[in-house]
């Protein structure tokens, strides 16, 4: 088996893809010849053509509209938007159409899309690079949407939302690309989209994270080591539809619930977490459900940006509380 | 007139000074004063250098991205120094001559490239919007101001930059639809530096030039030498009276070069021949027009050489001064969300300043 970054293993997934199925075509802004602006596509259109791996003009409501036309006539395109502040020129298109053709036309035109993009900050870029977005995305009915933290998950990830007969929004946790590999099965495997993964067994208390923040999360519970708190681990991996089942059976066993999330505060998957925990497990908590979120402020350029994040030493502080409740 | 003359379906392209820096459209030549030639020029060496120092301190891991103009200058230079001091600069990103033309200091944009947000907080008076990131949405801001200029009877013009690839973008058609249907005084620059990161102009649109898209809009349009700056400033000049004099928007395409890379995280290698960028560097704006301020006698190599010396010299203390600045504080970061924090803002920033107070990261 093959050690390799979450960025390769996507590419694995799209490539794998392409060969298996001629209606599979992948496509965005420099996503063709270069490999996109963080290679995530290289190769591809060498090995697939131009029509199939493609780079497109400027303009995302093309980029996205089109996925909408392609998928209605037999196509399961895979869009490329090169960072997550540039979803928004093709929010329009995602939110007023490709979430609802299923339902505009009562079943008749299902659209098989994946839009992807690199999302979150901690990369010290530019403005409008740096955003968390799942919020925005998973509030529309219409669209899955999923979020993965590691190599392993990313690839099978990737092949259920190629396959998904429904419109999926593939997150790519930008911060870790590249950073930490692991092994990854050369054949096709699949993850399904909604399913939470336990990472880490625990009795006191169930945090919950996805993409990037894992990582901090798992750095928080090491900042905790002598401190004799057990904690449950849970990957979300899928902002939409959540997996409700695994949270709250783990909810029961801990009693103590946390969401970390680098999203801003208000209106952040935390509040639906949290929502759903004391909606199905009221009856089992020994403490006040609660979240570590990025402020409710505009993400800053990369000099201030340390100040909006969250750090493994605001997560370790907030799990102490919540366990010691 | 220039804008019958040089109809953009007429195939022509307007020069005036030529890559030997020779004066080849005599009666077109722009008459300007010594003192405002020099100053063009100044500004184009200046930014010669802080290009070149920014994409060095990038590589020592000083600067964070950076997206390098060189090659641009007389686009850029030549749109701002045709300008009246009361017009708008409404910029994309790739801007640092125009920006320095017009007012910004190199301490802002070194400012803002080193990740601080008051490198987008310019001098009163300055007339320059933010570096925007968002392709193509200026030219709607852009639009927005010369609408503001037209009611309050301003006799303010605006002029907006966008680059080749910009032109692909929803808001670029929106924007000058917007002000062509009510007549603003706008003028849009397209820089075409050929390039859109990888993807080459001639894959972003089948338009034979890109100012032919003026056609559409019903509007005068018009391709210029982009690194010719005399061409540069006698059609922005004639652009921007014709704006002002209430007749509507104006399109200018900049036909250019981008000589580095799009940014600092790209390698162009990947997408162009060398062959390519070196028979670009022949047509180096800045060249051509020192020659001609030598040949009129109004500069020397040795002035060049001093000037050089001066300016390199002034870059590296105002880079030195922004890297002093270091990082932004709590606060700042907080404060400039609302005018007034939100009861929740509020809450979190105390939180968070006692969280850091008690020794937290
Ligand atoms: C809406 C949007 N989509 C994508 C990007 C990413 N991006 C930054 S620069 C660039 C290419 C711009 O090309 P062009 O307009 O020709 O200007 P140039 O960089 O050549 O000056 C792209 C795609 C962006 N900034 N904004």
């Amino acid at each position: 088996m093959a050690v390799v970054n979450l960025l390769t293993a996507i590419n694995q997934a799209l490539d794998q893809k392409l060969a298996d199925d001629p209606s599979v075509v992948v496509y965005g802004e420099d996503a063709g010849y270069e490999g996109g602006v963080f290679r995530v596509t290289a190769g591809l259109q060498k090995k697939y053509g131009v029509d199939r791996v493609f780079d497109t003009p400027i303009a995302e409501a093309a980029i996205t509209g089109n996925a909408v036309g392609m998928a209605i006539n037999g196509l399961r395109p895979i869009a490329e938007l090169q960072f997550d502040g540039f979803v928004f020129p093709g929010y329009t298109e995602i939110v007023t159409h490709m979430a609802r053709y299923r339902n505009r036309t009562r079943g008749k035109h299902g659209l098989p899309i994946v839009v992807r993009f690199p999302v979150g900050g901690g990369i010290r870029a530019l403005e409008h690079h740096s955003e968390s977005i799942e919020t925005l995305l998973g509030h529309i009915p219409g669209l899955k949407v999923v979020f993965p933290s590691t190599p392993y998950d990313a690839k099978g990830l990737m092949i259920s939302a190629i396959e998904d007969p429904d419109p999926v929004i593939f997150m790519e946790p930008k911060r870790i690309y590249r950073s930490g590999k692991q092994e990854v099965p050369e054949e096709m495997y699949r993850i399904p989209i909604g399913k939470a993964k336990v990472v880490q067994e625990g009795s006191d208390i169930t945090v919950v994270a996805w993409g990037a923040m894992m990582r901090e999360a798992e750095k928080a519970i090491k900042l905790l080591e002598n401190e004799n708190i057990s904690v449950e681990l849970i990957d979300l991996r899928t902002i939409n539809p959540i997996d409700e089942e695994t949270i709250i059976e783990s909810v029961k066993k801990t009693g103590r619930f946390l969401v970390v999330q680098e999203a801003v505060k208000t209106y952040g998957p935390g509040a639906e977490l949290i929502s759903l925990v004391n909606e199905k497990a009221f009856l089992y908590l020994e403490a006040a459900p609660t979240r570590v979120t990025g402020f409710d402020i505009t993400v800053p350029l990369a000099k201030g940006e340390m100040f909006h994040f969250v750090q493994p030493e605001r997560i370790a502080d907030q799990i102490k509380k919540v366990a010691r409740f | 007139m220039l804008f019958k003359d040089y109809d953009p379906l007429k195939k022509k392209r307007l020069s005036i000074l030529d890559e030997k820096g020779k004066i080849v459209n005599k009666e077109l030549e722009p008459d300007i004063d010594k003192k405002t030639l020099l100053n063009m020029y100044k500004t184009m060496a200046l930014g010669r250098i802080a290009d070149t120092k920014a994409l060095q301190y990038q590589r020592q891991g000083r600067m964070l991205t950076y997206a390098p103009n060189k090659g641009q200058e007389a686009a850029q230079v030549g749109a701002a120094a045709a300008m009246q001091e009361q017009d708008w600069f409404v910029p994309a990103f790739r801007e640092l001559n125009a920006m320095l033309y017009r007012g910004v200091t190199l301490e802002q944009i070194y400012l803002y490239w080193y990740g601080n947000e008051w490198g987008s907080h310019f001098d009163e008076g300055v007339k320059v919007l933010p570096i925007n990131i968002i392709i193509g949405s200026q030219i709607n801001h852009a639009s927005g101001v010369a609408y503001a200029s037209k009611i309050l009877k301003k006799n303010e013009v605006a002029v907006a930059s966008i680059g080749d690839g910009g032109t692909s973008h929803g808001e670029f058609y929106e924007g000058l639809n917007f002000a062509s249907s009510f007549d603003l005084p706008l003028v849009v620059m397209i820089q075409n530096n050929q390039y859109a990161i990888s993807t080459p102009r001639k894959k972003a649109t089948k338009a034979e030039t890109l100012a032919q898209k003026a056609v559409a809009f019903g509007i005068p349009g018009m391709q210029v030498d982009g690194n010719d700056i005399l061409a540069m400033y006698v059609a922005m000049k004639e652009s921007i009276e014709y704006a002002r004099s209430g007749k509507g928007p104006v399109l200018i395409e900049a036909y250019t070069y981008r000589l580095g890379p799009h940014t600092t995280s790209d390698d162009p290698t990947l997408y162009r021949e060398d062959k390519e960028v070196e028979m670009w560097e022949k047509r180096d704006p800045m060249i051509r027009f020192k020659k001609y301020l030598i040949d009129k006698g109004y500069w020397s190599e040795k002035e060049d050489k001093a000037l050089e010396a001066e300016q390199t010299k002034f870059v590296g203390e105002t880079f030195k001064k922004v890297e002093q600045s270091g990082t932004e504080d709590l606060l700042d970061i907080f404060q400039y969300t609302y005018k007034e924090m939100t009861p929740q803002l509020k809450e979190q920033y105390e939180t968070h300043k006692k969280f850091l107070e008690e020794g937290g990261k």
